[in-house]
């Protein structure tokens, strides 16, 4: 709670909320928030007349911007947060958001979720991401991606990168394995952010609804591959998601992630343990087992994710149940991911660059 | 053709399940149906009292089901409308076998009874969303033509598979019955009395641990609704019936200001079969399926076929919370006024940080 700009505050002022005539400092951060800048304004010109008055109302901060001239009124940042902290508590507490038939809750999503996120792909990974403008507006989509990192983090931090860069702020609705709908807690987690059971007719159904699909159609094979065995995509399955595009005439836009293979650097697979607790492997990297919970940290690799140009199937609606149709798009797509993951490796020598 | 005069509207008119909530509901809507000429309910037990008054127009048979057979040809029976079906064991009537002689069994000699109905044109069967059973890899959204991947563990589900088998059958020995089988959502609304209501009704409701399940209701009325239309409408088919929408379990209960109890969910399913033994709670492993798995089911076909678009989940269990604000432990208004306090007191704090030099 020492911000330079309170320091600042002049002793003796009329009002409680009177704008300090001296200036916050260069770092001081609401002001830099409210995108005022520092030097350009000593008089304090436009500070009467927005004077806020301390009665408070429900929810002040979801109302009409404030003035950027105040800087520690009610109005203020702080303030602002904490007005709506409380406001989605109450939100919350008193079960007022949507969810939609997926059990996607986008309140939740937004507020909790994803700045979880943000800090870990933006801050731990550095992601970059390029391509965006060939992931569509608005209209349907699917999003094929290759799968890697023991975990399944990549598929999280690329559908925070995608809401976060995106001009249109889209929400891409994973598609999971059935295991995770299986665990408690894992299948609520991604009831809400969005996620459902990979199966033709959620993909369909969300594809002809107008949402950007995820897919991995890689699946565990992806993920629970060996370290040596890294950015080599796996065999694509049965190509179930491209007969999902071609049903719903969706355009498929490949991506390629790279950076995911670093974070937890799978050793080994210890196989009968794996078998014991009904897992599809049970990996072990350099810091797991042996660092206990410790060895959850993943290793802050770099990451480069990027959106290929989309595949269009609008005009192969009728080939949906041709499987050669289905095997050649889906070699198509691999061949596509394949080649940007080797041109993105080229550009990153350093797993763990800047 | 018809003696009701309007085309599709059957003259006579039998229900069975008068004795109930349900059926004695539907029974007194379709006799205050000028185009249908007669009502007839069938039960083997005389309703309840506050049921009774409700069945002034309505001409009650007390009979069990497998002597229906004479009752339909004597009369003329233009349609069946079948809703005597028991969703939870009742340790007072016999516990679960009886429930599945009731459901199965009476269900089959109903439709036994029927297939030797020479005048009968229109079935309507009651069934229910828990035909689409439970399991980890189902759809999140159920069409009708979904079939279940797993064949429920609880005893109602199970039952309504055969009743639904059963009704195949029957399709197929009578093309020329008009058969609709409505899959209902479970009921919700003000006056709605079932396991479900009463389970929202405690100010503690049990949920399980790490499980949110999506859920969707139908009001009661637009259960009415809808039936009225099947019967006097010729809607053939297979139909779900819900509100559209969905409520998150968590975010239901808290909409009703109760407090959600997460129980681990293989203590879960012994304390159900403890409660239903000790004979409070009719808690089964139905509810359980659904506390884990959730339903949700696709309402287009019944929109784009009755016309008829059900009030929303959401809505339903509105309307349902208002009636029943007996339990409630939090309300909106005190999480408001909680909101607004903390507010205010952050803000005091904040400024006369301030205030000092």
């Amino acid at each position: 709670m020492s911000r330079p700009d309170e320091q600042g505050g002049r002793p003796g002022a009329n009002g409680r909320y009177d704008v300090p005539l001296v200036v916050a400092g260069p770092d001081g951060e609401p002001t830099r928030r409210n995108g005022r800048h520092p030097t350009s304004d000593a008089a304090p010109t436009s500070d009467a007349a927005p004077a806020p008055t301390p009665a408070p109302t429900g929810e002040p901060a979801a109302s009409a911007p404030r003035e950027p001239a105040v800087s520690d009124g009610p109005g203020d940042v702080w303030d602002r947060r904490v007005a709506s902290g409380l406001a989605f508590l109450r939100r919350r507490f008193s079960g007022d958001y949507p969810v939609d038939e997926f059990g996607f809750d986008p309140d939740l999503t937004e507020s909790v979720f994803h700045p979880v996120l943000r800090m870990l792909y933006r801050d731990w990974f550095r992601t970059e991401v390029t391509g965006l403008e060939h992931v569509p507006a608005d209209g349907a989509g699917l999003v094929v991606g290759n799968h890697s990192g023991t975990v399944a983090l990549d598929a999280l931090i690329l559908s925070a990168a995608l809401h976060d860069q995106h001009p249109a702020h889209r929400y891409l609705r994973l598609l999971g394995a059935d295991l995770v709908f299986r665990m408690p807690v894992l299948s609520a987690v991604a009831r809400k952010t969005g996620g459902t059971v990979a199966c033709n007719p959620d993909a369909e159904r969300l594809l002809g609804s107008g949402e950007l699909v995820g897919v991995f159609p890689e699946g565990f094979k992806g993920v629970g591959k060996l370290y040596s065995d890294r950015y080599k995509l796996q065999r694509f399955g049965r190509g179930g998601f491209v007969s999902a595009a071609l049903r719903t005439g969706t355009p498929i836009v490949p991506v390629a992630i790279v950076g995911g293979e670093e974070i937890y650097p799978m050793l080994a697979d210890i196989k009968p343990l794996a078998r014991l607790l009904k897992l599809p492997y049970f990996p072990v990297t350099p810091t797991f087992p042996w660092l206990g919970p410790l060895g959850m940290v993943p290793l802050p690799s770099k990451w480069l994710i990027e959106f290929c140009p989309p595949i269009p199937t609008a005009h192969l609606t009728e080939s949906a149940d041709d499987p050669l149709v289905v095997f050649n798009l889906a070699d198509q797509v691999r061949e596509t991911i394949q080649q940007t993951l080797h041109t993105l490796l080229e550009r990153r020598p350093d797993p763990f660059g800047p | 053709m018809t003696p009701g005069g309007t085309p599709g509207a059957p003259g006579v008119v039998v229900v069975t399940g008068t004795g109930r909530y349900l059926g004695a509901h539907v029974a007194a809507r379709l006799a205050a149906d000028p185009r249908i000429e007669r009502v007839i309910g069938v039960d083997p037990a005389a309703p309840n009292p506050e049921l009774a008054g409700l069945l002034g127009g309505v001409e009650l048979i007390r009979i069990d089901l497998d002597s229906l057979g004479g009752l339909l040809a004597d009369l003329d029976v233009d349609a069946v409308v079948h809703l005597a079906l028991v969703t939870a064991p009742d340790a007072q009537q016999g516990g679960r076998s009886a429930m599945k002689e009731q459901n199965v069994i009476g269900t089959m000699q109903l439709l036994a009874a029927c297939q030797r109905a020479p005048r009968l044109r229109k079935l309507v069967v009651r069934s229910s969303t828990a035909a689409y059973g439970a399991s980890f890899r189902d759809p999140a959204v159920f069409t009708e033509e979904t079939e279940p991947r797993e064949v429920p563990r609880g005893g109602f589900g199970r039952d309504i598979l055969d009743i639904e088998g059963y009704v195949r059958g029957f399709r197929r020995r009578r093309p020329d019955v008009t058969a609709t089988v409505l899959r209902f959502a479970p009921f919700i609304g003000s006056t709605a009395d079932t396991t479900l209501t009463r389970y929202f009704s405690q100010p503690f409701v049990p949920t399980v641990f790490g499980r949110d399940p999506r859920l969707q209701f139908v009001h009661f009325d637009d259960a009415l609704e809808v039936l009225h239309r099947s019967v006097a409408e010729d809607h053939p088919g297979t139909y779900n019936v819900a509100g559209p929408g969905v409520l998150a379990l968590s975010q239901a209960i808290r909409r009703a200001g109760r407090v959600g109890v997460p129980v681990l969910e293989p203590g879960l399913s012994g304390a159900a079969a403890l409660a239903r033994n000790l004979g409070f709670g009719r808690y089964g492993l139905d509810q359980v399926d659904l506390f884990v798995h959730g339903r949700v089911v696709d309402t287009s076909a019944l929109e784009r076929e009755y016309g008829f678009t059900p009030r929303s989940t959401v809505a339903a269990f509105d309307d349902f919370i208002r009636a029943h604000q007996g339990g409630v432990v939090v309300t909106r208004d005190q999480l408001a006024a909680a909101e607004r306090a903390v507010l205010d007191g952050i803000r005091q704090v904040r400024s006369a940080v301030r205030e000092q030099p």
